[in-house]
């Protein structure tokens, strides 16, 4: 498959600060420079964001 | 053409930058988003041979039960992955990790386990302050306690087994190691340590998820050898291996881990470790579990942990 990955402006739905994105891919985690909210990309087109998933007890590597 | 699966569960640095390898490879490659998937594992019925096209399916799942799970259900259907679900199943569970350890003559720190408050007390003080306590499950040094005296450690062992699930009354306890502020992180691809990294840190806990800074780490023959062990003993595959430096004992190896992060380790080391992991993968695909990990003869015969040597 091809990775598709687009750039763009998004709403932070945490602060409502506007994050600037670059490259990025559905289901990609990033993080909103203004309040530090860990987001996810859940749709490419138009970019949106949503909170992240909360950490799990049984998260980790 | 190799076809590849990679399961995963949200995409961080670490996904992303295996997904580029796999693509820059020319792999033909699915990516199985763990929210979405559903696993038939009785017969006749759709989802049965849903992924018997995968060669081999990479893991990256978030969760341990997901993961552990999964790798269980596609191994249990021929399906090769990276890592197995019994190197997921021994490395997701400390208690686990350091008895095949122990088993198989890889040097720890001093390790207890004990069921209730009243033994883990008796435990903990069979050992000597400071101690360590860790659930046998979790990452990123959540949830552990460096206990210092008697009262700290009443005080812990009260709250994990009231508040805790029942998992955080498996008591894990494990001696202090008096490390230089850091301690190494070894990379292992089959048979090889691929590169490590120093994790420096003002703190006790030095995980880079914690704030600890990573530099390189050279691998030396010792290390190497150190780590392929540890990494054999737990069932191969693609690992990452935690390494404390004891002044007194030396190299002791404290955590091995199956889902490894490398974000932060391939500047400093210089290696292009998610291609490394590409070949891995490839391999397993082509060869099998065995010959990628380099046993020539054979996956070893995994024992249990002897009580009385």
């Amino acid at each position: 498959m091809a990775l598709q990955t687009v750039s763009g402006v998004a709403e932070c739905p945490e602060c409502f600060g506007e994050i600037e994105l670059t490259g990025v891919m559905q289901h990609e985690i990033v993080q909103c420079p203004d309040c530090g909210a860990d987001l996810e990309v859940i749709a490419l087109e138009p970019l949106t964001l949503a909170l992240a998933p909360e950490e799990e007890e049984d998260w980790g590597e | 053409m190799t076809k590849a699966g990679i399961l995963y569960s949200r995409v961080r640095a670490e996904e992303k930058l295996l997904f580029e390898a796999f693509e820059k490879r020319g792999v033909d490659f699915d990516l199985i988003d763990d929210r979405n998937v559903i696993f038939e594992i009785t017969s006749g019925r759709a989802y049965e041979e849903m992924y018997a096209a995968y060669d081999v399916v990479v893991e990256r799942c978030i969760n341990h039960s997901r993961a552990l799970y999964s790798l269980r259900i596609l191994n249990d259907r021929g399906i090769p992955t990276v890592n197995t679900a019994h190197v997921a199943d021994v490395c997701g569970n400390k208690l686990q990790t350091t008895s095949a350890l122990t088993a198989a003559g890889v040097p720890s720190p001093r390790t207890l386990i004990a069921y209730t408050s009243e033994s883990a007390l008796e435990a903990i003080e069979e050992l000597g302050y400071p101690v360590v306590l860790k659930p046998a499950v979790g990452s990123w040094g959540r949830l552990l306690s460096k206990l210092n005296d008697r009262e700290a450690a009443e005080a812990v062992l009260e709250h994990k087994e009231v508040l805790g699930t029942y998992h955080h009354s498996i008591f894990y306890i494990q001696e202090y190691i008096n490390k230089p502020m850091r301690d190494i992180r070894a990379f292992v691809v089959g048979d090889e340590t691929i590169c490590a990294i120093y994790r420096d840190s003002d703190h006790w806990i030095t995980n880079t998820a914690r704030g600890g800074k990573s530099s390189n780490c050279p691998v030396t023959p010792e290390l190497n050898d150190l780590c392929v062990r540890a990494a054999r003993a737990v069932g191969g595959g693609v690992v990452a291996i935690d390494v404390l430096e004891d002044p007194d004992r030396g190299l002791l190896v404290n955590e091995v881990n199956y889902t490894m992060e490398f974000r932060n380790s391939i500047l400093p080391t210089g290696v292009d470790i998610p291609d490394r992991m590409v070949d891995f993968a490839l391999k397993v695909a082509s060869d099998g579990w065995a010959k990628a990990n380099g046993w020539d003869n054979g996956t070893p015969e995994y024992k249990s942990v002897s009580l009385t040597g």
